[in-house]
């Protein structure tokens, strides 16, 4: 398996030599790119000495001083909350990229969401900003064999996902296959029969998270990149859904907001991550994020856990001691579109 | 500065004053484009889901009209270079409509873009300084540039040219000729880095070919011309503005060799798809015959390449391309083929089949439909001001008066 002790290498190498690439391309010599200071957002520039939250805070003060004036009908109480959100709002969309924030600043604003979402609905979420861990690169495995297509996957991911419901966006597709050949195209991902059929097999395909991502590359904002426990992930707030990056995955990975996303109230999953399952906004991208607000927690995610067969096998593969490592090591495991040098981190197998 | 203001003054003034045709035409556009822009509003309200497109097929109606003005843009400038730096000067007054042109298409493609957008409102955060700009890796960005800087090129120019002209002074050839020749060489670079946009996709073997940027340039060098042709045939009906038949013998020239140049290179896209068809074929397949009994791009497909054959078959014999008539019948003959090749045509089967196979159709929705309109209204509207201010200048009605009236 040289593709993996590659990129095992590859990932190794990267703790002990202080400058590899982590998203191919940038970084490389002299192409303008800085990762030590980012300094190339609006946060990074306009905060810090200036301290740009209160800079902020001043115009929006002002602003609301005006038309405050404006309309002196206003209750005292009611107003204060409505300035709270408004700043907060103001503050939000004048954010900086995430991927450049400092800790204390993605502090700030999954503070200022959780904030948001309480005094919209008068009831509080979690979102998370925690980083990628030290020495992990997650990977993934699915037994061929194993699969019968029961879409358990599917279902649990919809709802671990806060993903919408009124277009009913899944991160996964389950193609089925006929028995003696693996043809994409001569198979099907929108059934309704019972399964397994009789003569048929199945697969599940979602974001690989690619080692060398495509879509990462053409975004034009770089709203979309590669953390370092691999998972590729998207910043929601950053994206201006140019769709640049769903042309560019050849695996079918990504999904867009044509509308604004539906949630009912109790469904919702309050348990979330900036870069995972917070709900999304009407027309930006969004994908499989393998769950990075449980997996990041040391968890399965919910496609592993919802798989009734055990199809599905999750890791860290740079624990020797892992159950993908196993798999990795001991079967013959193989990827798709390899041709494409998109290294993705996601295998099949069969028993 | 008393020049500018007054230049301003007197280019509104002649913009608001015209015959009943004129602003009958200019009526009309607004009209089309107060549709476009309640289209365009439900658009931003409800999300991009009052389209048709779909996870399957992301890219449609705006962007291929985006490519297709691409191209517009670039080879409107092409008469550029034999006018200010061969001194052929038979091409010297068409030259000015053809950079008002390249200035109303890049407003279009603009448009088109935005237009696509999912969140325009976050548009800032593409702007080097206080956004973050994914250059050099995103070909986007690089288009970005080359448009924007396109853009500056053209309209700086021409203003120049014109308010010399207009105080009645020479243009100082070492002002503007440097800036001629950058668009000259800008606006090929437009065009090819449009279409590494899509070359550069592995994902979408239809567009990921060497051939892309090539029949781009060809066939926007032929599609350009030929607008240019029926515009500047109108402009001298419905104006004093003349322009001898020399200059337009000399375009249909320039829109017979790329038209040439494209069809070979059509036939050679045929032959490597068709001889040895492979799955990267299957696009291809889907958009010359249908796959799976989809078909809805066929019909349009082989309307685009009759009139192209056709149009080019007109163009080659010399006695036609002599004759205005039929040159005014090739060149909209070819505007349309090019159209249909180079937006529909080649954006959405790039989509079909996805990535894994499957087909799905595409067909715009009426809001899509008015918006796109809505946007080539304002690009004729924009072309429209621009054009009889220059007219009028050139024609010396518009001088500037010392003593300000």
């Amino acid at each position: 398996m040289p593709d993996l002790i590659n990129l095992l290498k590859k990932r190794l190498g990267m703790e002990t030599e202080p400058e590899v690439p982590s998203d191919a391309g940038c970084g490389s010599g002299s192409c303008g790119c800085k990762p030590q200071a980012p300094k190339d957002s609006f946060d990074q520039v306009f905060d810090k000495k200036l301290s740009r939250r209160g800079a902020l805070k001043g115009i929006t003060a002002g602003l609301l001083a005006g038309t405050g004036l404006a309309q002196t009908s206003c209750s005292v109480s009611a107003s204060s909350e409505a300035l709270d959100e408004k700043q907060l709002k103001w503050d939000e969309y004048f954010k900086g990229n995430y991927k450049l924030m400092t800790d204390e600043e993605k502090k700030g604003t999954v503070e200022r969401l959780e904030r948001l979402y309480e005094l919209r609905n008068k009831d509080r979420i979690e979102v998370s900003s925690k980083n990628a861990a030290e020495n992990v690169l997650f990977g993934y495995a699915f037994n061929i064999s194993k699969c019968r297509g029961y879409m358990d996957c599917v279902n649990a991911c919809v709802e671990e996902n806060n993903q919408d419901r009124s277009s009913q966006m899944q991160y996964i597709r389950i193609h089925e296959h006929k028995n003696g050949q693996i043809n994409f195209e001569n198979s099907e991902d929108n059934f309704f029969h019972e399964v397994p059929a009789e003569g048929h097999f199945y697969m599940g395909t979602q974001c690989f998270h690619c080692e060398n991502p495509p879509c990462v590359e053409v975004c034009p904002v770089q709203a979309t990149w590669k953390e370092d426990d691999g998972i590729v992930v998207v910043d929601y707030d950053w994206c201006v859904g140019c769709r640049y990056c769903m042309a560019a995955c050849p695996y079918d990975g990504r999904r867009f907001n044509w509308g604004s996303p539906e949630i009912p109230r109790e469904e919702l999953n309050k348990k979330q991550h900036y870069l995972g399952n917070r709900p999304r906004k009407q027309g930006v991208m969004e994908k499989c994020t393998f769950c990075v607000q449980r997996t990041r927690d040391g968890k399965n995610p919910a496609c592993v856990e919802a798989c009734p067969t055990g199809a599905r096998i999750f890791g860290n593969i740079l624990d020797p001691e892992s159950d993908i490592r196993w798999v990795l090591e001991n079967k013959k495991v193989f990827r798709l579109k390899e041709d494409l040098g998109t290294e993705p981190k996601f295998w099949y197998f069969m028993d | 500065m008393k020049v500018l203001i007054q230049f301003v003054k007197d280019g509104l003034a002649t913009t608001l004053h015209g015959n009943r045709a004129y602003h009958v035409w200019m009526g009309l556009l607004t009209l089309v484009m107060l549709v476009g822009g309640y289209a365009y509003y439900i658009q931003v309200r409800d999300g991009l889901q009052v389209t048709n497109m779909s996870d399957r097929i992301s890219w449609g109606l705006y962007i291929s009209n985006f490519t297709f003005l691409v191209g517009v843009a670039a080879a409107a400038v092409m008469l550029v270079l034999p006018t200010y730096v061969l001194h052929k000067t038979d091409f010297k007054r068409a030259v000015l409509i053809g950079e008002g042109m390249a200035v109303s298409a890049l407003l279009m493609c603009l448009a088109f873009v935005v237009a696509d957008m999912g969140g325009p409102a976050n548009l800032w955060h593409m702007i080097p300084g206080i956004g973050v700009f994914n250059w050099p890796n995103s070909m986007l960005t690089w288009d970005v540039i080359v448009l924007n800087g396109y853009l500056l090129i053209n309209i700086t120019v021409p203003f120049y040219i014109l308010i010399r002209h207009y105080q009645g002074k020479e243009a100082k050839k070492s002002v503007y000729v440097p800036g001629v020749l950058i668009s000259v060489f800008w606006a090929v670079g437009i065009h090819l880095v449009t279409a590494f946009l899509y070359a550069g996709l592995v994902s979408r073997p239809f567009w990921n070919s060497a051939l892309l940027g090539p029949r781009f340039l060809a066939s926007a060098f032929a599609a350009g011309p030929a607008l240019m042709i029926l515009v500047l045939a109108s402009i001298r009906k419905f104006t004093n503005f003349s322009i001898d038949n020399g200059a337009l013998k000399k375009l249909a020239l320039i829109t017979t060799v790329a038209a040439q140049i494209n069809l070979i290179m059509l036939g050679s896209e045929l032959f490597k798809e068709f001889y040895a068809p492979t799955h990267h074929s299957l696009s291809a397949q889907y958009l010359f015959m249908g796959l799976d009994g989809k078909n809805a791009l066929v019909p349009w497909i082989w309307t685009a390449i009759s009139l192209n054959v056709l149009a080019t078959a007109v163009l080659t014999f010399n006695r036609l391309r002599n004759n205005m008539k039929w040159i005014g019948f090739s060149c909209f003959l070819l505007f349309v083929a090019v159209w249909i090749e180079k937006g529909m045509g080649l954006i959405v089967p790039g989509f079909i089949p996805g990535p894994w196979g499957k087909v799905m159709e595409y067909s715009p929705s009426w809001i899509e439909i008015a918006v796109t309109l809505g946007i080539w209204a304002m690009g004729c509207f924009i072309f429209t001001v621009l054009a009889k201010t220059a007219i009028k200048i050139e024609m010396g009605d518009l001088r500037f008066k010392k003593e300000s009236t």
